[in-house]
């Protein structure tokens, strides 16, 4: 198995009558709440929790992209990924990934993403999201209806220039370009492994599996609601036939929360899983799913409760309990977290977990305690899950002789005045 | 008022429903419906159809088939008005548009003005003001639209869902997979904002135009249907302000509506 720690990057400091005051955490928060010099705080802890993690064993450090967003401060994946290429030697820099409908022209992509694979050393894994509705319809203004249309056109203007050796013209629908001739590019050939974070349309799957792309579900919904999506990924592989069905075709987003016991990661993390799913999850509705978005087919198969008044307040009633109980939460002790994540891993037949450690207005000290001890007690049990199969097709190949940054100091945590002595 | 379907093929080679009503020898209407489409009962057809004879084509995608895919931007659309025209062979016809359709309306004036005798532009969109921001109505969920539209939005909210109860699933799905070939079309032109530069090319206009706008009108009050009079530099065009009416006029107040239009008739 595969795994990539990643962290959102949520603000932290939403007020506790957020969800009253305010209708979305995404799109028209008031951007009066953002306070610049805590700013640097965090953007400079999260980063140091990410090379962290490389220091620990992990496969591979992650980041996404999201716009006007209070739970995620990455609109540009590509400057996270930049640190950390510079500041990493050995884990993969996942960066899932850049809407590539939204860059004009998306040739920037294939040129940053180039630039990232050079500097790293062939250590890029590319995503390319289509992005929420809220990132590419509402802040960035993109067409609903047309997309997709969009996103198919910079998928392939993006291939293209990355694996073209001449000069050539591109004449798109939305881009046109009369010289398209990369430089730089990127180091693994014939590209970095790309990585398709995606809903549950058939589309996606075909897409993924047409191109051998990996499948990426990355959801806040924990392994027992993103089951039907993974059955149905893997229904549409065996329907096929024509490809294997190696585990390492998907990934899966999941949050953990590792402490001694069930009854420690309850006190120590419950408050900050919440902090999460009541004031981070609270998206205004009307920003989900503007009329054109999602195809007709994929409304029909879709579920409609967030779109009744009734049940608008839905998540504000979400206990630990219920979290954890419903699988959006693994937490517990290393046994606890070590036995779901092998039923993760074999039911939904997932090779590679993004770990999701560092929850909602967690401090520092916490997240790296949990990060720790799951990659010293919980990580080693789940290595060899999928002894029959090798990740290598859908995992970066580094150069072997790279640039090593071996001598910087990886391992020191932010303190805070809140950690407690002694605890890393 | 007897109402006869007829499916004309453009050259473009798309296939479009017309609803057509009243005498032959009346004077030809093109209708070009706003986004929410042709709802099952239009009465401002009927009382139209008194005066003039009516065509009111079906927009490609508005309709059961799967969304259409050849209109993707605003000429697209403008051309296809154009070739409605062409396709149901209308000389010299009158052309009313609400909403969406008096966007496509006042492109098409603007594109041939010789071709038309007369513009109805009924609470029509297309123009952008700073200072009156048009609320997002593709950031509004199946409930809150009623209240924007309708001066009324009880019983706005009976026209939107024609009936349908919201708390039934299929009822709900039926109502959504409409509302996205619908609005997911109307996004090509409308969305983010709906303003495709017709403002630059209003000027064209000589075509003898009114302006029929519900004085309640909560999407696009009637600072807009001033803004269009003054970007109406070539033609004197006249503003109709209906009462108790909001952005749905042809739904709310038909026979005011439709009695503006005929105004055009002199």
């Amino acid at each position: 198995m595969k795994f990539v720690w990643f962290n959102l990057q949520p603000w932290p400091y939403l007020p506790e009558d957020f969800r009253e005051k305010y209708r979305s955490v995404w799109v028209d928060i008031p951007n009066t709440l953002f306070d610049p010099e805590k700013g640097h705080e965090l953007y400079n802890m999260y980063l140091d929790q990410l090379e962290f993690a490389e220091s620990l064993g992990f496969d591979g450090i992650g980041c996404n992209e999201h716009h006007q967003n209070a739970y995620g401060l990455m609109p540009s994946p590509n400057i996270i990924a930049a640190g950390l290429a510079r500041r990493t030697s050995d884990a993969a820099i996942c960066v899932i990934g850049n809407s590539i409908a939204l860059y004009n022209p998306p040739l920037r992509v294939a040129e940053e993403f180039a630039m990232l694979d050079c500097i790293s050393g062939g250590r890029l894994v590319a995503g390319f999201p289509v992005g929420t509705a809220m990132d590419t319809n509402f802040t960035y203004g993109q067409i609903p209806a047309l997309t997709r249309d969009k996103y198919a056109e910079a998928h392939d203007m993006i291939i293209q220039a990355w694996t073209r050796d001449e000069v050539f013209a591109f004449d798109g629908k939305y881009n046109q370009l009369r010289y398209v001739n990369l430089w730089p590019k990127p180091v693994q050939k014939p590209h970095p492994p790309i990585y398709i974070p995606g809903g549950g349309s058939i589309e996606t799957w075909d897409f993924c599996l047409d191109h051998d792309y990996n499948y990426s579900y990355l959801s806040f919904n924990g392994y027992k609601g993103g089951k039907a999506l993974l059955d149905g990924f893997w229904e549409r592989q065996a329907e096929r036939g024509d490809r294997d069905d190696s585990p390492y075709r998907t990934s899966f987003a999941q949050i953990m929360c590792v402490a001694d016991t069930d009854e420690e990661a309850e006190k120590l993390y419950a408050e900050h899983v919440l902090y999460f799913f009541n004031r981070c999850l609270h998206v205004y509705p009307g920003f989900s799913d503007p009329a054109g978005y999602r195809t007709v087919d994929t409304i029909k198969a879709g579920k409609l409760n967030q779109l009744r008044k009734e049940n608008m307040e839905m998540f504000t009633k979400l206990t630990w309990k219920d979290l954890v109980d419903g699988g959006f939460v693994i937490a517990g002790s290393p046994d606890t977290v070590a036995e779901q994540m092998e039923y993760l891993a074999t039911s939904l037949r997932v090779g590679t977990v993004f770990c999701l450690m560092s929850i909602g207005d967690m401090p520092d000290w916490k997240t790296r305690y949990s990060t720790q001890l799951f990659a010293e007690k919980v990580m080693p049990r789940l290595r060899n899950i999928w002894p029959d199969h090798d990740a290598e097709q859908w995992w970066c190949k580094p150069l072997a002789n790279r640039v090593r940054h071996e001598g910087d100091d990886l391992n020191h945590a932010r303190r805070h005045p809140d950690t407690p002595e002694g605890v890393l | 008022m007897s109402v006869a379907v007829r499916t004309v093929t453009t050259r473009r080679g798309i296939e479009a429903k017309v609803r057509t009503l009243g005498a032959e020898d009346n004077p030809p209407l093109l209708y070009l419906h706003g986004a929410g489409g042709l709802l099952p009962t239009e009465p401002v057809l009927d009382h139209l159809a008194e005066r003039f004879a009516v065509f009111a084509p079906e927009w490609p995608g508005f309709g059961e088939e799967m969304t259409e895919t050849q209109i993707e931007d605003m000429l697209d659309f403008t051309l296809h008005g154009w070739d409605l025209v062409d396709a149901l062979g209308l000389e010299q016809p009158f052309l009313a548009g609400h909403s969406m359709g008096g966007m496509i309306a006042a492109e098409m004036a603007a594109i041939n003005p010789g071709g038309l005798r007369g513009l109805a532009l009924l609470a029509a969109a297309g123009l952008w003001l700073d200072d009156h921001p048009v609320p997002d109505i593709f950031a509004m969920l199946p409930f809150e639209l009623a209240e924007v539209l309708f001066a009324d939005p009880r019983a706005g909210e009976k026209v939107l869902t024609a009936g349908l109860d919201f708390a039934d699933d299929d009822a709900l799905k039926r109502f959504l997979v409409g509302n996205a070939r619908k609005l997911g079309t109307a996004g090509k032109i409308l969305f983010p904002i709906p303003n495709r530069r017709l403002s630059k090319r209003l000027y064209r206009v000589t075509t003898p135009t009114v302006l029929v706008w519900g004085a309640a009108d909560k999407l696009l009050p009637t600072v807009y249907a001033e803004r269009y009079r003054e970007l109406l530099t070539a033609t004197a065009a006249e503003l109709r302000i209906v009462e108790g009416a909001a952005h749905m006029l042809p739904y709310e107040q038909p026979e005011a509506t439709a009695a503006a239009v005929a105004g055009l008739l002199g």
